[in-house]
């Protein structure tokens, strides 16, 4: 075997480029394959939108149009009345990955990296050679800007391909994507259709109108018309921050003093504080940030681990109320009970969150299946990777047995139920970029099952009531199955007559009936159901493969049945 | 019991059946709830009779009253006396599974499983303070098998005419108790009658004549007695002044579902203890002190084997009334090991007869009682 120079395999070694790296990497963000590709470049741009417009306090309208131009090929149109883009901007935000504004804050909000909406334009590029075109206004008598833009893998920036003014009357200010790729268009669960119904049950004051490529429009119209209240920018809290981001935080900061830094770049760091994580840390007030070595940073971080630093603020982050969650899930489903609830703000690595959680039991729902798992983020529907999800798991190890739902150990439950779950925060934990699953965190899975079981007692409560309910009425026609039976043999034995028979019967019913009371009606009718809502996404059901499913092991019961008393009475 | 005597008992059954109905017809027309009254059959209901020697049912009862929970149980057991009523005054009989079958004619209320009817069974013989064999129900299970020096008077059922059975002339068969046995008399010079718990034991000590040797009758009881079996040995040792001498495996199912049920009788068939049980019968082994003295091969108890003895400890009447089997439950729990009758075979197939069977005879001293 001939050894190669460092100098030769030096040769080799050069720069990649992240446009380079996503481009051999696309599962990563969610573009694995043709029809999950569609719902992505869909999520994507529906995120970007619904960030935008609440960040400017615009009640969001937002278009989405799926057209077919080929077997394997679409063409998706998204429009929204947000704010619009800068002309400067638009070429970096739809053109250049891990461009954006969400990444360097802490904020409640749907986008998180930068990579989304420009990751969706490159799939496009890649498998169709054409360019994104972009539409956008940023207020009234102003012209619109049109882009049609690539993305510069080698250098992961934007080729304009083609820049002009036009005027756009019907708008105000909006912003207008087109997106060609290679996608297939499905149904089901994990469809645009189901996509964006969840949307819509999540965020109650967006509207969404839907063309989807059979032509059909279907609008799902806004149910609140307050919008959810401001998403606050939080800084950091010392509590979520790691060696490496602290190195870089030391670096790019302005504070003169390490005092200075600690208050100025942290939450819920005071003046008494900054001096007490000085002190555990071995480190004086006054260290100049930038001159700080790797393993005073790592001092410092140490210190921090050590000091008591009162929890972050929570204002910061919007449930969407357990409330309007309930009244979405009543739209989806025709179930005879609901419940929901918010959980009390709480924090995983510093960062502050909030689970949300609701149930619909019964009705027409499938009494054999497994239950149906909603799962929502920062109010984007999760349908991907339900296996690998903290919220998953937390159904998993909840006991539903003790709520009325039929369990084996630690799998998912199965009866006639759907169960929701939301997590809002201002840093989501995701197991990828491609946003599907919620990562492990132990508080957040703490949380969540905390939020099912509260659902999970109000469920118990209902399933009780109704089983005492079915067993009252059960007793009520052994009552009247049985009396026939008592007066009969009564009958045979001291020979009445048919007379003396019926005023058996009769009396016994008086006095059997006479000591129960009504039954207390609990069904209840839904009234915002909605069927045409609800068959959105459940059409041509399709199987998921990709779900690793656990199996659950068998405990099997030896002891059960083998113990039984003794009492020596066995006889024949 | 003679059969005038029987007759006269069995129109008291069906005038009893009528009373109950009566008592609840009124009830009922006087707008009242109507009860069942039955007493309790458990353990918790007997007492230990030490002039009589068998457990006599104490007057814990339990009432049954029509409600929507109790109706169904109720309709059953009044369409069971009807029945009963009925086998009574025509004089017919039916078994315990035809019974259930009949049962299949009452719409609703059928019995889904034979036990559920025998338990309505069982609470109307209770309720009604009779055996089952008086209102009408007989068992399909034959008694048990008998050999050696014992002739058996019964009747031939064409002919009425008396039938002598020698019971040493089955050869490497046996005799077979009948389901009712109160009409039976019998014959013997045996010295004693010696119950055995497995019909394998059974055929050994019968292939190789050991009632002759022994001078005695040997009875299978093939598990717990069935109440012919323990009526037909009891019958038979009080008319023929005879000793019952009880051979089982050495664990707590022989000694207090076997013997003790056989000896004393049981706590949910308590109502008839007193025609069913054996009170002269003795333990013989295998004892607890067997296992040790022969060195018998054992097997392991189970945790159910010692909860079973744990509880005979605290709530069997009769093992608190003897200290003897106090100490013989307590020593195996602490051995931990239980031996079958079979193990003796570990010392040849033989051994039960030429050295067992003899030593044990001569030495009361090591027998339960």
């Amino acid at each position: 075997m001939v050894q190669k120079s460092a100098e030769e395999l030096a040769k080799k070694q050069r720069e990649i480029s992240i446009a380079e790296f996503f481009e051999k990497n696309r599962h990563l963000l969610g573009f694995d394959n043709p029809r999950k590709a569609l719902l992505t470049a869909v999520k994507e741009g529906v995120d970007n939108a619904l960030d935008a417009c609440e960040e400017a306090r615009i009640l969001p309208e937002i278009n989405v149009e799926l057209i077919q131009l080929e077997e394997t090929r679409f063409r998706v149109v998204m429009e929204d009345n947000g704010p619009g883009i800068v002309k400067k901007q638009i070429p970096n935000i739809f053109a250049k990955l891990l461009y954006g504004s969400k990444f360097h804050k802490l904020a409640q909000s749907r986008g998180q990296q930068g990579i989304g909406i420009s990751a969706a334009a490159l799939y496009s590029q890649l498998t169709t050679g054409k360019p994104v075109t972009i539409k956008s206004k940023i207020g009234k008598g102003k012209p619109a800007h049109v882009f049609k833009l690539k993305i510069n893998t080698q250098t992961n920036s934007p080729d304009i391909i083609e820049e002009s003014e036009v005027e756009w009357e019907e708008k105000e200010n909006g912003t207008r994507i087109e997106i060609d790729l290679e996608a297939t268009y499905i149904k089901g669960r994990q469809s645009v259709d189901e996509y964006l119904k969840e949307t819509a049950i999540v965020n109650p004051h967006a509207t969404i109108i839907y063309t989807n490529p059979e032509a059909q429009q279907i609008i799902f119209p806004r149910a609140a018309e307050e919008l959810p209240p401001e998403a606050k920018e939080i800084k950091p809290h010392p509590y979520g921050v790691e060696l490496g981001r602290l190195i870089k935080m030391l670096e790019l900061t302005q504070a003169k003093t390490l005092k200075q830094f600690l208050m100025d770049e942290f939450t819920r760091v005071g003046e008494g504080t900054a001096k007490e994580i000085c002190q555990n840390s071995a480190l004086l007030l006054t260290t100049i940030p930038e001159e700080m070595t790797r393993e005073m940073s790592e001092q410092l971080l140490k210190g921090i681990q050590n000091t008591k630093i009162i929890a972050p603020p929570t204002d910061c982050i919007s449930p969407i109320t357990a409330e309007l969650l309930e009244r979405g899930l009543k739209k989806e489903i025709n179930a005879e009970f609901y419940c929901s609830t918010t959980r009390p703000p709480a924090v995983y690595r510093g960062n502050p969150f909030i689970i949300e959680a609701a149930l619909a039991y019964g009705g027409e729902q499938e009494a054999e299946s497994v239950v149906r798992i909603m799962r929502f983020a920062n109010r984007v529907p999760l349908l991907y990777q339900q296996g690998a999800c903290a919220i998953t798991s937390a159904i998993q190890t909840t006991a539903w047995k003790t709520y009325g739902l039929n369990q084996s150990s630690s799998s998912l439950p199965t009866g006639p139920c759907t169960i929701v779950v939301h997590m809002s925060s201002v840093w989501v934990p995701f197991t990828s970029e491609s946003k599907e699953a919620l990562a492990h965190y132990q508080e957040i899975v703490k949380e969540i099952k905390l939020a099912l079981q509260e659902c999970g007692r109000k469920l118990a409560m209902y399933v009780n009531k109704k089983k005492r309910i079915g067993d009252e009425e059960k007793k009520r026609s052994y009552i009247e199955k049985y009396i026939p039976h008592v007066a009969d043999a009564l009958k045979g034995i001291i020979t009445l007559n048919d007379i003396q028979k019926k005023e058996i019967e009769d009396k016994l019913c008086d006095i059997l009936e006479h000591s129960r009371g009504e039954i207390e009606d609990i069904s209840a009718e839904n009234e915002e159901f909605d069927e045409e809502f609800a068959k959105i996404g459940s059409e041509e059901e399709e199987e998921t493969v990709e779900e690793p499913k656990k199996k659950g092991k068998k405990k099997k019961n030896d002891e059960e049945g083998a113990e039984e008393g003794y009492d020596g009475d066995e006889d024949y | 019991m003679a059969k005038t005597k029987g007759e006269e008992k069995q129109s008291k059954v069906g005038e009893g059946i009528k009373t109950i109905a009566k008592v609840i017809y009124q009830k009922i027309v006087a707008l009242k709830q109507p009860q069942l009254e039955m007493p309790i059959r458990a353990l918790q209901n007997v007492e230990y009779d030490e002039k009589e020697g068998y457990f006599k049912l104490l007057d814990k009862k339990k009432t049954r009253t029509l409600t929507a929970s109790t109706i169904k149980t109720f309709a059953q057991t009044l369409r069971m006396m009807e029945l009963s009523k009925q086998l009574v005054e025509t004089e017919d009989i039916a078994t315990k599974r035809e019974a259930y079958y009949v049962s299949k004619n009452w719409g609703e209320a059928r019995f889904r499983e034979q036990p559920e009817s025998d338990t309505v069974m069982d609470d109307i013989e209770a309720m009604m303070g009779v055996n089952r064999e008086q209102i009408g129900f007989i068992p399909e299970e034959k008694g048990g098998a008998v050999a050696g020096e014992l002739m058996v008077m019964d009747k031939d059922s064409d002919t009425n005419k008396d039938l002598e059975i020698d019971c040493t002339k089955f050869g490497s068969g046996a005799y077979s108790i009948p389901s009712s046995v109160e009409h039976l008399k019998f014959k013997t010079k045996a010295k004693f009658v010696l119950a055995i718990e497995t019909s394998g034991m059974f055929e050994r000590l019968n292939k190789h004549n050991y009632w002759k040797k022994a001078n005695c009758i040997l009875i299978s009881m093939g598990g717990v007695p069935t109440r012919a079996c323990r009526r037909f040995i009891r019958k038979l040792a009080d008319e023929q002044k005879l000793p019952v001498y009880v051979f089982t495996d050495g664990d707590f199912y022989g000694y207090f579902n076997i013997y003790r049920t056989l000896k004393v009788g049981s706590g949910n068939a308590a109502h008839i203890n007193e025609f069913f049980c054996v009170p002269q019968a003795q333990f013989m082994g295998i004892t607890p002190q067997d296992i040790i003295d022969y060195k018998l091969p054992t097997h392991p108890l189970k945790e159910v084997d010692i909860k079973r003895a744990k509880d005979a400890l605290k709530n069997d009447p009769f093992v608190k009334r003897f200290k003897e089997w106090q100490k013989a439950a307590d020593q195996q729990i602490k051995m931990k090991a239980r031996a079958e009758q079979q193990a003796l075979a570990k010392w040849g197939l033989n051994f039960v007869i030429d050295k067992y069977l003899p030593d044990k005879l001569n030495d009361k001293k090591t027998w339960l009682p």
